[in-house]
């Protein structure tokens, strides 16, 4: 980075409206080189609209845009650019089919002479220094597609600090970060601040907030919701901020009465971990948390169960009766559920309605002769809306309308009309907000209490920690230890997940 | 898609009024009876075609397929003396079993459907070529088989069989893909094949009904074109057919993404390109123009609809603004 002018940026009184609904009305946001905002507020706040504006690629209806002392009614992405406005987004999308230099300079190549042709050599030698500040154990000539979600991240932020950036912003960027790959992080955050980079943080995770922010924004409904100062930032206050009222008993884990056993696997063995046989049991009534590092093996052993991938060897029973492998519909009849990580690509049909999406796994339930009552779709549909209080005006309209934690509560209503007497919810809070976060709880407490077994693999410590009765922890494919309630602590788990 | 399929619909109905304000002749009952023959066998392996798409696959060998079973049907019975009953059944079974081939190639080996079926389109060809040595396949048997010929070819109070079976097979894929599981589970997969997994549907057992479903009306189709053109010339006969198929599908709302589209979408599409193909014969539009016609009107088609989706976004977005500039007026105390 060359030493530039710090920024002083103000955003005022911006409004946008969508054709849905209002994005932003009357917001205002300033920030200055060298301090880190936390910006904050549930989903459907607006803060994705206010990154947009930010980054010249949605017009404010409304509004102006102070920059270096300079006021314009909305910036293009040249000029956001131009002004050194970097992002790192929440959803990666990285071109797996180029290096990693490839990607941080992509569209601005080097190019040898005299023929033009893109120089790797100088771009790997203009990448590397950047992935030495951040840490990085990959190279520049590494192929994108292989690396994990955590390094793909770092190279993104590679990205933006390849240009010139005065001021960074990061939505959501731990979101699929282990412990120690946050800190890192954090780390590089404190690093630029140093150097008089703004940093604006945007994060559900209050207490990557607290760590690192010097003031923290809160939005709600698309309004300003007001500002804590550095000292004043704390968990409850932020709570306050977002939702406006406190979240009392947040993380409460079901009443222990414990069942017998729903869910037995034995010398089970994944397709990503032949080598590491898995043996564990999930009795009804309990919610047990599956931790580990990212790539430990979790989803892929959750996939397995579920009957989605392929397994190499071993068993799974539920009630002590075994289960065919390798086969959804079979794991489905056994009563066991799946709520998978990806919420968009594997749990929803964005395009559909959310009748449609809610009984599509249960369809056959409600036909005669094959033919689906759509009067008992609707009333299915009515049901799970008001039982998971999911906010959607209509039932027809598609789920792509609906905030991510109503989509999230979309995906759990599809199942909750099959009784599952096992429900396995991979990372069931990433990327959803507070209030949505407190009902899916809700729900899995319910679920245990009514006599289901509740597996739930997270990378969220607090999470895990908070709502699990006990916490198997994952290394490798296997499995490295089983903690109780008691014995829960962030390190007993990271020392079990590091080995 | 319901609005889709109105607007469709007020477009043929505007084509057919300009059509008979020139030439009256559009309307007179022999016209029509042709024109309704003509949509009969088309529409027949354009639903056929709907049920593939709607999958997000592709079925391109359907001209060669007609070709192939129209020289077998043809062959069975001018030189083999097969009764005609048991051609038709071979003919249908022979549809079902590349049905199943197709289906099998793209869900077990993972081919893609574009692949597969362009394949397909050679080999059947090829075969039907070389069956007949490239001789045409003609006969005369309509006069011996009068009952074959009445229901392939006849018309009962002057409607021609092939509208009719068009009809009924369009009735049936509406309450298949409309109302049924089936059809729940064919726009599914078509649309996240991944999250379909998820929730428990033999996503492979879909597609491969779908391509088996597709052949079958196909074969059905076949037979209707053999018995209509008495002859099959192996390298002419159901030439480009897969594509008025796939432009019926996408004018009638399918994407080519799959996932989505309405059956009374592709039926109105089969009767817009059949009306198209008829208004260059009467508006004594050079012939050769016939294709240029057809994309044209297909192009505009699909222009108009986007702009009209656009435009219906932007009213949208002024009624919330003025919504939005109403409550602004009232100041709130809660912020």
């Amino acid at each position: 980075m060359t030493a530039a002018a710090r920024i002083s940026l103000d955003l005022i009184g911006i409004t946008k409206v969508y054709p849905s609904a209002v994005a932003l009305n009357q917001v205002s946001l300033g920030i200055r080189g060298g301090e880190v905002v936390g910006l904050i507020g549930e989903n459907g706040a607006g803060k994705s609209t206010l990154m947009k504006v930010l980054g010249g690629t949605i017009a404010p209806d409304e509004g102006e845009i102070v920059i270096d002392g300079k006021t314009t009614s909305h910036l293009t992405p040249a000029e956001a650019l131009a002004h050194g406005i970097a992002f790192v987004h929440q959803e990666l999308n990285p071109f797996f089919n180029l290096d990693v230099a490839g990607n941080v300079l992509l569209g601005r190549e080097l190019r040898s002479r005299p023929f033009g042709f893109i120089d790797h050599a100088a771009m790997a030698e203009r990448v590397k220094p950047l992935l030495d500040m951040l840490g990085a154990r990959f190279q520049p000539s590494t192929q994108a597609s292989e690396l994990s979600l955590a390094d793909q991240q770092l190279m993104e932020i590679a990205k933006a600090l390849s240009t010139n950036v005065r001021l960074l912003i990061l939505d959501e960027p731990t979101s699929s970060l282990t412990l120690a790959e946050t800190q890192r992080l954090l780390d590089v955050v404190r690093r630029l601040r140093a150097d008089g980079v703004a940093i604006l943080f945007i994060t559900h995770r209050l207490a990557e907030v607290e760590a690192v922010a010097d003031r923290v924004v809160g939005l709600r409904d698309g309004r300003n919701a007001g500002e804590l100062q550095s000292g004043s930032i704390n968990r409850d206050a932020m709570v306050r901020l977002m939702i406006g009222r406190d979240v009392t008993q947040f993380y409460t884990p079901p009443q222990a009465r414990q069942g017998p056993v729903v869910l037995r696997i034995r010398n089970f063995r994944t397709e990503a971990y032949p080598q590491a046989p898995v043996d564990l049991e999930v009795r009804g009534g309990e919610i047990l948390g599956l931790a580990g590092l990212v790539g430990a093996g979790r989803t892929e052993l959750a996939r397995a169960i579920f009957g989605i991938d392929p397994v190499q060897g071993g068993r799974v029973e539920m009630n002590d009766k075994p289960v065919a492998s390798g086969s959804v519909p079979a794991a489905i009849a056994a009563g066991i559920c799946l709520v998978p990580e990806d919420r968009k690509g594997e749990g929803l049909f964005l395009d559909f309605s959310l009748s449609e999406n809610v009984v599509m796994p249960n369809l056959s339930a409600i036909a005669t002769a094959g033919f689906v009552d759509r009067r008992a779709e609707m009333e299915i549909a009515d049901r799970s809306r008001s039982r998971l209080s999911i906010r959607a005006p209509r039932l027809d309209r598609a789920v792509s309308e609906l905030s991510g934690g109503n989509q999230q509560k979309v995906v759990l209503a599809k199942w909750l009309g099959l009784d599952p007497r096992l429900i396995i919810l991979d990372e069931p809070t990433r990327g959803i907000d507070v209030g949505a976060k407190a009902e899916v709880y809700r729900l899995m407490r319910d679920l245990a209490e009514g006599g289901a077994a509740v597996l739930m693999i997270s990378s969220d410590m607090e999470e895990v920690i908070g709502v699990s009765t006990r916490v198997a922890v994952m290394r490798r494919g296997a499995i490295a230890g089983i903690l109780s309630r008691a014995d829960l602590s962030e390190e007993a788990i990271l020392r079990l997940a590091v080995g | 898609m319901h609005k889709k399929d109105i607007g469709l619909a007020v477009l043929v109905l505007t084509v057919g009024a300009i059509v008979t304000l020139v030439n009256p002749r559009f309307v007179s009952p022999v016209n029509l009876a042709n024109t309704a023959n003509l949509i009969g066998l088309f529409g027949l392996f354009s639903i056929a075609e709907a049920f593939v798409i709607v999958t997000a696959g592709i079925e391109l060998s359907i001209g060669s397929v007609i070709a192939l079973l129209g020289v077998i049907f043809i062959d069975l019975i001018a030189s083999h003396g097969v009764p005609w009953p048991v051609a038709f059944a071979i003919v249908l079974v022979l549809s079902v079993v590349i049905g199943l081939l197709h289906g099998w190639l793209i869900t077990r080996l993972k081919l893609q459907p574009f692949v597969v079926t362009l394949c397909g389109l050679l080999i059947y060809r090829g075969i039907a070529r070389f069956y007949t040595r490239d001789g045409t396949a003609g006969f005369t048997f309509g006069t011996d088989l009068p009952i074959l010929e009445y229901l392939f070819v006849g018309r009962t109070a002057g409607v021609p069989h092939s509208v009719m079976a068009f009809g009924v097979f369009a009735v049936l894929a509406w309450f298949l893909l409309h109302r049924t599981v089936f059809g729940r589970h064919l726009l599914a997969v078509g649309k996240n094949e991944e999250a379909a997994r998820y929730c428990g549907i033999n996503t492979k057992r879909v597609v491969v009904t779908a391509y088996v479903l597709c052949a079958f009306l196909t074969g059905v189709s076949a037979i209707f074109f053999a018995m209509y053109t008495k002859s099959v010339q192996p390298s002419s006969h159901g030439n480009f057919y897969e594509l008025y198929a796939i432009a019926a599908a996408v004018l009638g709302g399918f994407s080519l993404r799959g996932g989505e589209g309405s059956i009374v979408g592709v039926v109105l599409g089969v009767v817009l390109l059949q009306v198209l193909q008829n208004l260059v014969n009467l508006l004594g539009i050079p012939s050769s123009l016939n294709f240029a016609v057809m994309g044209a009107v297909i192009l505009v088609g699909v222009i108009a609809d986007t702009q009209f989706h656009a435009y219906r976004q932007r009213r949208h977005h002024q009624a919330t603004r003025s919504a939005l500039a109403e409550v602004s007026r009232t100041p709130s105390a809660n912020s």
